[in-house]
């Protein structure tokens, strides 16, 4: 170490340095995937769960009562009709449900778009379990094909034991459909 | 390392002196070309003045359109800058491009060239007892490439932004307005300012890492180093590690605007909220990367004037180095109203308090440091006890703002805007000029006026508080921020704050006579003219320094222990 003169003492304390540049650039971008992953595992910024059977068949169903309310959007660029066939309705805690969205194509082109959700209040997100929706895939409509797609979910009782959460009344689950086919230009 | 500019010393003129340390190269060489310290520090300087004199004039058309309600000068300029009729929404545009081009002309266009690349180059080498910087070329090629990114900035007020000509999305660049909301090439011209401005810091900040950890003088270990340049270190390390996260947003941006991508586009899986927890990952240590040269300055000048060390060194250092790993992890309390969860705004609002508690340590010290001292106001002393009041009056509103429940209410409003302010043009801008009129004599070897520098003082001070206080009330009732126009009951304190921006100016007026009055008819400066007060190594030098500094070492004796000041002969 002794040996070095300061130029290559310089030209290593400087390229330490901007390898800390470097790995900071890199973290900055691995931001993207690391807070979508943040979300889904956390519940953060409402983001609903998503769950199979098999772990949906554990649950039991409770005797509380919590209202859910549905809405349903459209991006501006997307010519569909889509709302919900009920807009609210009351589930038991633990139990079940399945809603339905009715979503139709105004246009006279075929047209794929897939939604992007969330609930509110936000803290509700990690007890909001999804075991199907149509918002995990893409949905392609013919022109004035008119679709019933199902949401299947249910509340997961645990929330009755989260001190921000066990006062909620109702929930509102959101969605918003977008284009993902562009067209041109 | 000051070897690097010797191959353009065989071409410099006769000197009076014939001294090896003292020969310069030709004019384009030694200012276009340039590899030493002092001359980079000079160009930056200069360039900052510039940029402020653009940034300031900016913020006069701002205070003139907001001097009563209603549109009255902005019509103007949009058929002054653009060509064309007005209208109401070119107007709006137009606002949007003036506070853009404002807030991102002063920070990294003014305050930050100024005090890093214009006083930390310097004089972070004289006061370690180096030679030079350890990159020389680096530096120049720092240098110009802040310029480069001001030519952008300019550049894009001239091409089609969406809306109207020029890039109007906010200092913050935030999608989607940024994105699906601005057509044109104006923010691609933005960002691209950005990324070279911040390539440079970059660039800067490695430079100055490397100078301070290898080329120290003997003798001056780290716990020895006067504290401007522990605030220069921790600075370069902020710079270091926050730049790039903007880096890496601002591509983003560029990819989303395009080439299609949708990592801030909900359409594509992507979420806009998360530009703003990178932007503010940086944003956050970004304000302090804009006041830590200042606390630094600030300290140098309250020891020199109070006769006496600074009270405090370790803590005073140590507290710099506290604020800039906390400032890492409070940024989200810029995003209170995005839609966070309490939990999640209860630990903001606690770490974001737990700053104010290093900084008390830094007010408390100089004020302990003037405590029982033979205080001398000068010039540099009046700026400094300028900064350490409105940078308190700052703090106190940021303990306000911090809270995520008071946020909700004052989120965007004129409060903020009084708040930010307090800290930065009169925090940042008042160690910028306490460090100028310490410092003048010994850059340029003359003396300014230090009754100009009191008249500028006086005015300036009244000046920005009668701009910027009202500006509180403002918030409080509710008139929000970012808007040309407002209810005629929000007048009667903006009036009054546009006439304080007429005070600032005429005081900006002195400080340009002062400059004149020194370069062509200021007495020569002596190598310490401040006296026995000022201790640190670039005393010891003639003002304004030989070209090459410190051909043989300095050494710095051991028993000063725990002395920011040091008193050795180079």
């Amino acid at each position: 170490m002794a040996a070095l003169t300061i130029d290559d003492r310089n030209k290593r304390t400087g390229m330490i340095a901007f390898a800390g540049a470097l790995a900071m650039l890199g973290l900055g971008f691995a931001a993207v995937p690391l807070y979508d992953m943040f979300c889904r595992v956390t519940g953060f910024a409402g983001t609903t769960q998503r769950v199979t059977e098999a772990q949906a068949s554990q649950v039991m169903a409770t005797n509380n009562v919590i209202s859910i309310r549905f809405d349903a959007n459209t991006a501006k660029d997307l010519p569909w009709s889509f709302r919900p066939e009920h807009p609210t309705d009351r589930v038991t805690i633990g139990g079940r449900d399945m809603a339905i969205y009715i979503a139709k194509n105004e246009s006279s082109v075929p047209i794929t778009g897939a939604a992007s959700f969330n609930v509110e209040p936000e803290q509700t997100g990690k007890y909001f379990n999804k075991i199907q929706c149509f918002c995990f895939t893409e949905q392609t409509l013919q022109p004035g094909q008119e679709m019933r797609m199902p949401v299947l979910y249910y509340i997961d009782p645990a929330i009755k034991d989260d001190e921000n959460a066990k006062d909620v009344e109702q929930i509102t689950l959101s969605y918003t459909f977008h284009r993902t086919d562009k067209p041109e230009g | 390392m000051a070897t690097t500019a010797d191959q353009f010393q065989s071409h410099a003129d006769d000197h009076d002196h014939a001294h090896d340390a003292d020969h310069k190269p030709g004019f384009f060489a030694r200012w276009f070309m340039s590899t030493n310290h002092k001359d980079i520090g000079t160009l930056y300087l200069i360039f900052a003045i510039f940029a402020g004199i653009i940034g300031g004039g900016i913020s006069g058309i701002m205070r003139a359109e907001l001097a009563e309600p209603g549109i009255q000068v902005l019509g103007w300029w949009v058929e002054f800058l653009g060509g064309g009729e007005s209208s109401m929404d070119l107007n709006g545009h137009m606002w949007n491009v003036f506070i853009t081009a404002h807030g991102l002309i002063m920070v990294f266009f003014m305050v930050m060239p100024a005090l890093i690349g214009g006083f930390g180059n310097w004089f972070v080498p004289l006061m370690i007892g180096a030679p030079d910087m350890a990159f020389p070329r680096m530096n120049n090629i720092s240098f110009w490439l802040t310029i480069a990114g001001f030519c952008s900035l300019m550049f894009s007020m001239f091409v089609p932004g969406g809306t109207g000509l020029g890039a109007g999305t906010g200092w913050t660049v935030y999608a989607p307005l940024s994105t699906s909301g601005s057509v044109g090439p104006a923010v691609d011209f933005a960002i691209f300012s950005l990324h070279l401005a911040g390539a440079g810091s970059i660039l800067g900040a490695t430079n100055f890492i490397t100078t301070i950890f290898n080329m120290r003088a003997p003798g001056m270990t780290l716990h020895k180093m006067p504290l401007f340049v522990w605030s220069v270190l921790v600075t370069a390390f902020l710079l270091l590690l926050a730049l790039p996260v903007l880096a890496a947003a601002i591509t983003m941006l560029l990819t989303d605007r395009n080439f299609q991508t949708t990592f801030f586009d909900p359409s594509g899986g992507g979420d806009p909220v998360l530009y703003q927890h990178l932007f503010w990952f940086f944003g956050h240590p970004e304000v302090y990367i804009m006041i830590l040269p200042g606390f630094g300055i600030v300290s140098q000048i309250v020891a020199t004037f109070s006769r006496k060390p600074v009270f405090g060194y370790l803590g005073m250092a140590y507290a710099m180095v506290a604020i800039g790993v906390v400032g890492f992890i409070v940024w989200a309390h810029h995003m209170y109203t995005v839609g966070l969860d309490v939990n999640t705004k209860m630990y903001f609002t606690a770490a974001t308090m737990v700053i104010a508690v290093p900084t008390g340590v830094k007010i408390f010290s100089w004020i302990a440091t003037m405590w029982g001292g033979s205080l001398e106001f000068k010039s540099p002393l009046v700026w400094a006890m300028g900064f350490i009041f409105l940078f308190t009056v700052g703090g106190v509103t940021g303990v306000v703002l911090a809270n995520g429940g008071v946020d909700d209410n004052l989120h965007d409003s004129y409060y903020v805007v009084a708040h930010f302010h307090y800290v930065l043009s009169m925090g940042a801008v008042f160690s910028l000029f306490a460090g100028w009129y310490y410092w003048f004599p010994k850059m340029s070897g003359r003396w300014h006026s230090e009754f100009l520098s009191h008249v500028h003082f006086w005015g300036f001070f009244v000046g920005v508080n009668v701009i910027f206080f009202p500006q509180h009330f403002l918030g409080l009732q509710g008139m929000a921020r970012r808007y040309p126009d407002y209810t005629p009951a929000f007048q009667y304190w903006n009036e009054i704050s546009s006439y304080g921006y007429y005070i600032m100016a005429a005081s900006m007026v002195v400080f340009f006579v002062n400059i004149a009055y020194a370069l062509i008819a200021g007495k020569k400066a002596e190598d310490n003219y401040w006296g026995e007060g000022a201790t640190t190594l670039e005393w010891t030098l003639s003002s304004p320094p030989p070209y090459h500094q410190f051909e043989t070492l300095p050494v710095i004796e051991d028993h000063h222990d725990y002395h920011d000041h040091l008193s050795t002969k180079a």
